[in-house]
């Protein structure tokens, strides 16, 4: 699959490359010839990046597949940028109407062209940059998302493999997994005194459900021939738990620590409104006290990345960790 | 003067695998259901018996019962003398699926069994137990592969190679060849006779291969069809070792025999449609 990706489009049309046919010049005066005198003189001329690389392609008779795929793959960056820019265009034809509070896309990159700029600045614990929010509420979520990932897996090996700890633990979590994030939170303030712990066990709390029933499911579809073997080979111990059960089961823990990861940065961000401290869900909620409209569209904006970053690393373990099959 | 020493050996040895009054249900209920019904089977020491019969006539069972994977309802399974009660390095099982773990490569595969049965003794000796046997099924080259890297054929003698490496007094074979083409199975048969002719352990064999278990059994055992399924035939196969394929067609035995078993399937196969 990579190694395909690696042959197409900037490839295909790197002159540098050598080719049976000369490409460029005589590539160009083979396309089919525009509509407008206009605008053929426009493509010449101008440089258009996104253009030129199609303009040095073969035709498509030359090799009908790959430009259908080089055609996809131009597509599947192009058409984001369109809807992107479409959106950002309804925004701000939205906020210069009367009335409206919401900055535009314009006005709030201009506003808070501080914070977009620089990410570290620190001016004493109540005005630091954007990368220091993050940071702060990343390192809560690793803390209690660490947690929660070695406890939930524990649990979840115990409960797949003892029906009796299922049938006792099954209905008590499916109870509590139902229970919104932030509803833990007095509970926790009550029993931590403390913000921060509070925060924490938030996220503890919130991550662990699917790493228990994820794992205790993949414990449990352990395929039969994987026993038998195990049985008749005597993998017993240690052996049965490294060599059989936590392989057999590595794509189910994966998911569920995937579906947790996404479900605990959508928590801190609510936790920490309320506990306060450093940290990206206080900025925006003091950006909100303080009527900065800018600064929380740009906060929830890197919320959101980091949130997509967070999904994209641990699907990255996953592959790396799940099994080729068979 | 009979040694009385010497006619307990000899006696353990012509029922080294015994079989005897054995009933298997499952469930319980309405939704019981009776697989075995009275099953005696007497297998010698170094006899290689193939059991034969169509789908769900409970081969399967009767195997898994022998290798202790399932506990029969009534009667006894015993192997060497002892009763078998829970499955062990005793008894290999070739699986039918190959059942290869398929995160670990052919030599790990294979040291499974090795580590289980020399657990004590250093990793260099272990590794060079399980290289000897995936030498022994010709698999040398492919040591460090995983088993989706494999055909089928390959990924079924590392099977077998884990299989031989517990030195196993029974080795069971469920249908091993079963879900491969014509052509490998042949060489895989081939390749497994070589072996057992070097080594002459006890073996019992499902299959519902007819050529398969003349060319490889000293003996055959027919089942009935089931529910409640039972020994319906056991057919001896007096063919001289070591066989090869082209002798095995001169044979006046062989045809015979064929003849025999196919009858009596075609004959039962007719009972079961109908």
């Amino acid at each position: 699959m990579i190694m395909d990706t690696g042959k197409s489009p900037a490839a295909a049309a790197s002159p540098v490359k050598p080719k049976p046919k000369p490409i460029g010049q005589h590539v160009i005066s083979e396309r089919p010839k525009p509509m407008l005198a206009g605008l053929n003189k426009m493509e010449t001329n101008m440089p258009k990046p996104l253009v030129k690389p199609a303009a040095l392609l073969p035709t498509p008779s030359e090799d009908p597949e790959r430009a259908a795929r080089i055609r996809d793959r131009a597509r599947t960056f192009i058409m984001p940028l369109v809807a992107i820019f479409f959106l950002c265009l309804f925004w701000e034809i939205y906020s210069s109407r009367d009335g409206v509070t919401l900055p535009g896309p314009i006005k709030t990159v201009t506003e808070s062209w501080k914070l977009i700029a620089h990410p570290w600045f620190d001016n004493g614990p109540n005005d630091k940059g954007l990368g220091w929010q993050l940071l702060s509420s990343l390192q809560r979520v690793a803390t209690g998302y660490s947690l929660a990932a070695v406890v939930g897996v524990l649990l979840g090996i115990i409960i797949g493999k003892s029906a009796m700890a299922f049938k006792a633990l099954d209905p008590i979590f499916q109870v509590l997994r139902t229970i919104p994030p932030l509803a833990w939170l007095p509970i926790s303030l009550a029993t931590f005194n403390q913000a921060n712990p509070s925060a924490i066990f938030v996220i503890f709390i919130t991550a662990i459900w699917p790493i228990i029933i994820n794992t205790s499911v993949g414990i449990m579809r352990i395929p039969a021939d994987y026993e038998n073997v195990a049985r008749v080979y005597r993998l017993t111990g240690h052996r049965y738990f490294f060599k059989v059960m936590l392989p057999s089961a590595a794509p189910y823990i994966f998911t569920g620590l995937r579906i947790s990861i996404g479900m605990a940065w959508l928590a801190i961000v609510a936790a920490e409104m309320l506990t306060g401290g450093v940290g990206i869900g206080f900025f925006i909620w003091d950006s909100w006290n303080s009527s900065r409209m800018s600064d929380i569209i740009v906060s929830v904006f890197y919320v959101g990345l980091v949130g997509l970053l967070l999904d994209r690393i641990m699907a990255k373990i996953a592959t790396l960790f799940g099994t080729s099959g068979d | 003067m009979r040694d009385p020493v010497a006619d307990k050996l000899a006696e353990n040895e012509a029922r080294f695998v015994d079989i005897s009054g054995v009933h298997k249900l499952f469930g319980s209920g309405k939704s019981r259901f009776h697989a075995l019904a009275g099953v005696d089977l007497r297998i010698a020491k170094g006899e290689f018996v193939s059991i034969i019969g169509h789908s769900g006539c409970g081969k399967s069972t009767l195997l898994n019962l022998v290798a202790g994977l399932y506990l029969p309802t009534t009667g006894t399974v015993a192997v060497n003398g002892k009763e078998v009660s829970a499955p062990g390095l005793d008894r290999a099982v070739v699986f039918q699926s190959h059942s290869l773990l398929p995160w670990l490569t052919v030599l790990e595969n294979v040291l499974v069994s090795v580590d289980s049965v020399h657990p004590g003794k250093p990793k260099e000796f272990r590794i060079a137990e399980a290289k000897r046997f995936v030498e022994m099924v010709h698999l040398g080259a492919h040591i460090h592969k995983k088993p989706g890297q494999l055909s089928g054929g390959m990924k079924q003698r590392v099977g077998i190679a884990r299989a031989f490496a517990a030195d196993p007094q029974v080795l069971l074979l469920d249908e091993p060849f079963g879900a491969l083409d014509a052509l490998t199975r042949g060489s895989m048969q081939d390749e497994l006779t070589t072996i057992w002719e070097s080594n002459r352990k006890t073996v019992m064999m499902i299959t519902h291969d007819v050529d398969e278990a003349v060319f490889l059994s000293d003996r055959i055992v027919l089942m009935s069809n089931g529910p409640a399924a039972t020994i319906a035939k056991v057919v001896d196969v007096p063919i001289p070792r070591p066989r090869t394929r082209e002798a095995l067609l001169e044979d006046s035995h062989y045809l015979e025999i064929r003849k025999e078993l196919l009858h009596y399937l075609i004959g039962t196969g007719h009972a079961a449609a109908a």
